[in-house]
């Protein structure tokens, strides 16, 4: 059985409808990547996961339960880690606090605190006492996946972590993911960046207009070029 | 946290405590209605500042609170010592009712059900002469039982009021602490949390409603605290501290000091209650000149006085920095 299984998932803000029917599968231990350009409905796709925007029609199942339209905090709770987009710390907080709050927040304590994901970010025991309003872009970054990560998820949900970063500070993150990959960490990660994701990726889902164009192992994509240009340059 | 923190409500207690002394009567009447409007306006902060929460109808609390001290002490004859806290308790249990329903609402909805429910309490205290005496209040509440700090040295010298100030400001000084301590305690941090912004609060696990509903409770019981001293203060409570301009009022004080800073909300009691003083000696016109105030606050100072203090401080500093430099 799937870990995450998402069945036909229908989506919108308000009369603006976004997706149109997405399915997709993550089994424990896999990183998952959507794949697709911009707007066609990978951001909306994890906040349907998470209950933020919940869907008008199909299920989300988790650890084999219905938890369609379930609030966030108990999605967060039930153990999905949400790295959303445009880095969303609390920037009024230390980095220490929004921390110490995701910690508490997410009730399941485990194998990652504060000093271990100040291992994996080694920057954030630096910036401690800063606010996180005045980070660095990468900073930010590396800061919402450790909030994320402090909350003891069985899955991450990465949306565009690398946007609007520098190539130095994307490639970091890339080693970062993988060494969280190689120890285990169940990933479904949003990518505009083909390269980016076809690196860290075990299976692709190529979103279109809301809806899932293809569906395959990564090293499919990665081998066959004329395949990855038909599937994107649409 | 490790830095030592400099203990404010301290410093601020000790600095008022002579004021029966050395002040006339009036100063120690006005430093008394200061010291209880700044635990309103602190309890007020509570939302306003810390979790982002707009309450028009937070007087629904102290007004609560004033009355229920006000019908214990006097209708039923039951000491200070009891009626305080209940009025606490009283105003706090008000507030998980009225706010298990304000919490369901955001922004906008939810200050004007805050106003709502506010006006309700205010009716029923207009209205209900048998236990509130309707549009004539409780008059003579009786101040408490303070014979024993004559005793006290040098405090005995003191006639009531002296003796009331005195009081208070050791109530509020606890109050004011106890508030302090929450901000500053985790579940300060995941109210500031929910006030930089309620999704991202939510998917990191917080239950957002349970928490506002949690702070409301605390304000309310606060308030309640407040109203229970305002109406031994005034020797009477009337249904005008259950009706709305009186939160008009805290709110004034709080975004006039600032409420972005924890004493914002007790500078701004302390410069409304003396303007107020101050100006209706030469003018009956003192609306005109709180809208003036509030009109320049707006514009010029945006964080309020303290704010106003911290950018001037911070200008200086830079002065001075660049005078060293060159």
């Amino acid at each position: 059985m799937a870990l995450l299984s998402v069945e036909d998932i229908h989506t919108a803000y308000g009369l603006s409808r976004v997706l149109f029917g997405i399915s997709l599968e993550v089994d424990a231990g896999e990183c998952v990547c959507l794949l697709g350009r911009n707007g066609v409905g990978k951001s909306t796709t994890m906040r349907s996961i998470m209950g933020i925007t919940p869907p008008r029609a199909g299920r989300v199942i988790w650890h084999g339960r219905d938890m369609t339209g379930a609030a966030p905090h108990r999605m967060a709770r039930a153990g999905l880690g949400f790295v959303p987009e445009d880095r969303r710390i609390f920037a009024e907080l230390t980095v220490w606090e929004n921390l110490d709050v995701a910690a508490r927040a997410a009730r399941r304590p485990g194998a990652w605190t504060i000093p271990r994901v100040c291992e994996l970010f080694p920057i954030l025991a630096e910036r401690r006492d800063q606010r996180g309003g005045f980070l660095s872009g990468g900073e930010q970054q590396m800061l919402t996946i450790a909030r994320a990560l402090v909350g003891n998820p069985e899955l991450l949900l990465l949306d565009e972590p690398s946007e609007g970063l520098a190539p130095l500070i994307v490639d970091l993150l890339r080693e970062k993911i993988a060494e969280l990959k190689a120890q285990g960490m169940t990933i479904l990660l949003a990518e505009q960046g083909v390269a980016f994701s076809l690196a860290l990726a075990d299976r692709v889902y190529v979103l279109e207009k809301g809806s899932v164009r293809h569906a395959g192992p990564a090293a499919e994509l990665r081998e066959d070029h004329a395949l990855l240009d038909r599937l994107l340059s649409l | 946290m490790s830095a030592r923190r400099i203990p404010w409500t301290l410093l601020i207690f000790l600095a008022l405590l002579p004021l029966p002394w050395i002040g006339s009567r009036y100063q120690t009447f006005l430093g008394t209605e200061i010291a209880i409007d700044a635990l309103f306006a602190v309890s007020l902060n509570l939302l306003l500042g810390t979790t982002g929460l707009v309450s028009f109808g937070h007087v629904a609390y102290f007004g609560i609170g004033s009355y229920v001290c006000g019908i214990l002490m006097k209708t039923y004859g039951l000491p200070f010592v009891l009626a305080f806290p209940a009025a606490g308790l009283g105003a706090a249990l008000f507030a998980v009712v009225f706010g298990f329903f304000c919490v369901r609402l955001t922004k906008i909805y939810f200050a004007m059900l805050t106003l709502a429910f506010s006006q309700i309490v205010w009716a029923v205290c207009f209205k209900w002469n048998a236990v509130t005496g309707g549009d004539q209040g409780i008059a003579d509440v009786p101040f408490p039982n303070m014979h024993w700090m004559a005793s006290l040295p040098y405090v005995g010298d003191l006639n009531i009021n002296g003796r009331f100030y005195l009081l208070s400001l050791v109530l509020v000084a606890v109050c004011i602490a106890a508030i302090g301590q929450i901000t500053r305690s985790p579940f300060g941090r995941m109210l500031t949390a929910i006030r930089d912004n309620r999704e991202r609060a939510a998917f990191i696990g917080l239950n957002v409603r349970a928490y506002e509903l949690s702070v409301f409770v605390v304000a309310g019981g606060f308030a309640g605290l407040s109203g229970a001293l305002y109406g031994i203060f005034n020797r009477g409570v009337f249904p005008d501290y259950v009706f709305w301009p009186k939160s008009a009022e805290v709110m004034i004080m709080t975004i006039l000091g600032g409420m972005n800073y924890f004493w914002g909300p007790t500078v701004g009691a302390f410069v409304l209650v003396w303007l107020n003083q101050e100006i209706t000696n030469y003018t009956q016109y003192w609306p005109a000149v709180l809208g003036s105030i509030l009109l320049i606050l707006l514009f010029a100072l945006p964080g309020g006085i303290l704010g106003g203090l911290a950018r001037g401080g911070a200008a200086l500093r830079r002065l001075l920095a660049g005078r060293g430099d060159a």
